[in-house]
């Protein structure tokens, strides 16, 4: 990437291109058939070094699978991974234009980065505990959470199982193997260590799974994660999302510019894999690795996802403020719907009109759950959510000094 | 019943838990193979196994931070944070994590963990190793904040903590590791053979937080203590010749306001101890709960005996302490003899 001059004698990175420029990647040369090899998932973690700063990819973007990572997946499988990342779209645009016409307070869309929760979520086992961020609903998608539970919990409305405790999209589903999304940046991912470390000490070959996008491994709690999951051998998988933007700031503010993301899990003796996160095939793959190294007691693997956010980074900021309006666009890995669809039509197993017409049917049917969803409250109208619950589960059981101030917020009414 | 020190009854209240539950696990810096900078875990692996006492890196973050991971996974993790100091990188995991956890899932994920660490002066330890932080605990929702006075509690209060659904931070008064302390550093110390409270029964039994302990019935006034300060205050009573309510908090939050306000109204007088610094400490809120529920019962303004606002100095500790001196005079003031 050109690197722009900079005047000031404080090196300050930036991005290569902003509002304004004309946005050029074509130096970026992203050959599948370039992937390191496949090492067995019980490698010592020095194998894995080169896989740390290359990339690995399956799909050729003429849609052909290629190389030793291509995955067994069964056409059947594939259209499920395609039509779970469609579903999660569809339902990210409707939440979008939602929270424009007020219905809820706020909401995240994860545009360009559907493979990378649908795609892992595929290749783990439904009882692997996921520490997602606010970006990996697609797991949720795949594994069948109910759709509407999710809607009523963006909408904080009587059908929210928090109650109205958390804002929208922080979603907790247990039962789904998907832990309470926390607002604070990258502290799930040493949580994730202590839960594969319970699962270990259990003797369960169950594992954890966690996520942060590239910005918040700047944080503390990504160092400790990396440690702690090296020294125990916890059977891990700790997910960098990168996605080249955390709100307005561009992946180099992270971490500098000389390396990549995965690299900082070489120095923990940690296996690492870089993988083209728009690549269905290739984040199942890797996922798939990744599981395979933790349940044979291989220990965690740190796995960059390279990706791109073509969204802001929530309904509240415009991000033709600080990248080109059309560098989305022109970004040189694709999209990753488009580039599993090309895949099955290559195969021979998908067209066009198919195409069109599920991205139709998902459409309506989120809009037919997001109604039934909206009977029961939005912001909008009335939330339904009872004032009195916000003193529930605080503790188990409410101590003197709250069932105090219940009292006190009754003389408010 | 067993004569125990401190440190022998919260390691015997660790052995008694981790004996009867196999989720009981604990770990923190040093505390595996080696026992403890204190001894409190000595002798736990040798028994209980590798994976059940352990050693971590010295990363106080990533302590709370499994510990959080297991506590949710179903096990009941018992941390130690070597120096209550030491906390502060482990503080965004206990104040936005493990207290938060229940709440924003509703109660679908709860983190029922333990974080026992050592807090106060006495021993020369400076600014980092005597800092007594409990205020910027008890003003988290969704923890619980409790600081044991002796052996007895103390294994009582630990075994509490530990079968707590939710987080604890167990604070544990250094100085009263090894006997009583009455607050002057120049007189030989007292073992914790010689006192009733070092009399600790074997096996399994819970001492309850929420309910303050009464060192002492008086009409005078009320003294309200806690950790090292319990028996600080009981010695500068006794001197000052005052049949004072001494009341040992045990509970920081929850807190038993009843007993407290019980115990105000019938002296009209209330003195609040603590070794921390003083603005915004601990004392700033009892004081604030006592005015608000016995004002009127008030004979005197409410006087708070603290720590300087400064750091904990190393060879001025015990200028900085709140001794028997400084403890003597607040109670003159609350008596109106000043």
């Amino acid at each position: 990437m050109t690197k722009k001059s900079n005047q000031s004698r404080l090196y300050v990175p930036e991005p290569p291109f902003r509002p304004g420029d004309t946005p050029d990647y074509s130096h970026i040369a992203v050959p599948a058939n370039h992937s390191p090899r496949r090492p067995d998932p019980l490698c010592e973690d020095h194998e894995t070094v080169e896989h740390a700063t290359s990339l690995i990819r399956v799909m050729r973007f003429n849609g052909e699978a290629v190389g030793d990572w291509a995955p067994d997946l069964t056409p059947d499988q594939k259209r499920k991974g395609l039509r779970d990342m469609m579903l999660t779209r569809a339902m990210d645009d409707r939440m979008f234009n939602m929270q424009r016409q007020g219905k809820m307070s706020f909401y995240m869309k994860s545009r360009g980065e559907e493979a990378v929760s649908v795609a892992h979520a595929m290749a783990l086992r439904k009882d692997d505990m996921t520490f997602p961020t606010y970006r990996q609903q697609g797991i949720l998608i795949n594994r069948g959470a109910p759709i509407k539970e999710m809607m009523c919990q963006c909408l904080s409305n009587a059908g929210d199982r928090l109650q109205g405790k958390s804002i929208p999209v922080l979603y907790s589903f247990r039962d789904f193997g998907f832990f309470s999304v926390s607002g604070n940046l990258g502290t799930q991912m040493i949580q994730a260590v202590g839960w594969g470390m319970a699962e270990a000490y259990k003797n369960s070959d169950g594992i954890a799974s966690a996520f942060t996008g590239e910005g918040a491994t700047a944080e503390g709690d990504f160092h400790y994660a990396l440690n702690f999951a090296s020294t125990y051998r916890a059977p891990v998988i700790l997910n960098v999302v990168n996605n080249q933007w955390a709100i307005s700031s561009f992946q180099g503010i992270a971490a500098g510019e000389g390396e990549t993301f995965a690299a900082r899990g070489c120095g923990f003796g940690l296996a690492t894999l870089r993988v083209d996160g728009n690549d269905f095939l290739a984040v199942y793959a890797a996922t798939k690795w990744a599981t395979e190294r933790a349940r044979k007691g291989g220990g965690a693997t740190l796995i960059e996802h390279f990706t791109y956010r073509k969204e802001g980074h929530s309904t509240s900021d415009d991000p033709t403020k600080y990248r080109p309006e059309n560098e989305p666009e022109v970004w040189p890995f694709g999209d990753p719907v488009e580039r599993l669809k090309t895949h099955l039509i290559y195969i021979n197993e998908w067209d066009e009109e198919r195409h069109d017409a599920q991205a139709e049917e998902c459409k309506v049917e989120i809009r037919n759950i997001y109604k039934e969803a909206e009977k029961m409250g939005s912001l909008s109208s009335a939330t339904n959510v009872n004032d009195f619950t916000m003193f529930e589960q605080v503790y188990e059981e409410l101590p003197g000094h709250l069932q105090s101030q219940v009292e006190a917020f009754k003389e408010e009414l | 019943m067993a004569r125990m020190n401190m440190i022998e009854a919260i390691r015997d209240a660790l052995d008694v838990k981790m004996t009867e539950d196999s989720d009981v696990l604990v770990f923190g810096e040093d505390v595996g193979y080696f026992g403890g900078v204190f001894r409190a875990t000595a002798g736990l692996q040798e028994k209980h196994g590798l994976h059940r006492c352990f050693d971590t890196p010295i990363s106080e973050g990533g302590i709370v931070g499994i510990a959080i991971g297991m506590a949710s996974n179903g096990l009941r993790p018992v941390a130690e944070i070597q120096f209550a100091d030491y906390i502060y990188p482990g503080y965004d995991q206990i104040a936005s994590e493990a207290a938060r956890l229940r709440y924003r899932s509703n109660g679908e994920f709860s983190a029922p963990l333990t974080i026992r660490t050592p807090v106060g002066g006495g021993i020369y330890g400076g600014t980092t190793h005597s800092q007594s932080p409990e205020a910027l605990f008890t003003h988290i929702a969704g923890l619980k904040t409790v600081i044991p006075s002796n052996p007895y509690d103390a294994k009582g209060m630990l075994i509490t903590a530990i079968e707590d659904n939710d987080p604890v931070l167990f604070l544990e008064p250094k100085r009263l590791y090894n006997g009583p302390f009455y607050g002057d550093p120049h007189t030989p110390s007292v073992s914790w053979a010689k006192h009733e409270l070092g009399e600790v029964p074997e096996g399994h039994y819970t001492v309850p937080f929420e309910s303050v302990r009464k060192l002492s019935e008086g009409p005078d006034l009320t003294i309200l203590a806690y950790g090292t300060m319990v028996w600080v205050a009981e010695a500068a009573a006794k001197d000052a010749g005052v049949k004072a309510d001494i009341l040992d908090l045990r509970s920081l939050l929850p807190l038993d306001i009843d007993a407290i306000s019980t115990s105000v109204k019938k002296t009209g007088r209330c003195l609040i101890l603590h070794e921390a610094t003083r603005t915004s400490g601990f004392g700033a809120e009892l004081s604030a709960q006592v005015a608000e529920a016995c004002f009127f019962s008030l004979e005197a303004p409410i006087v708070r005996v603290t720590g300087w606002d400064t750091p904990y100095p190393h060879a001025q500790e015990w200028a900085y302490f709140p001794g028997p001196k400084r403890v003597m005079n607040g109670i003159r003031k609350v008596m109106g003899q000043a």
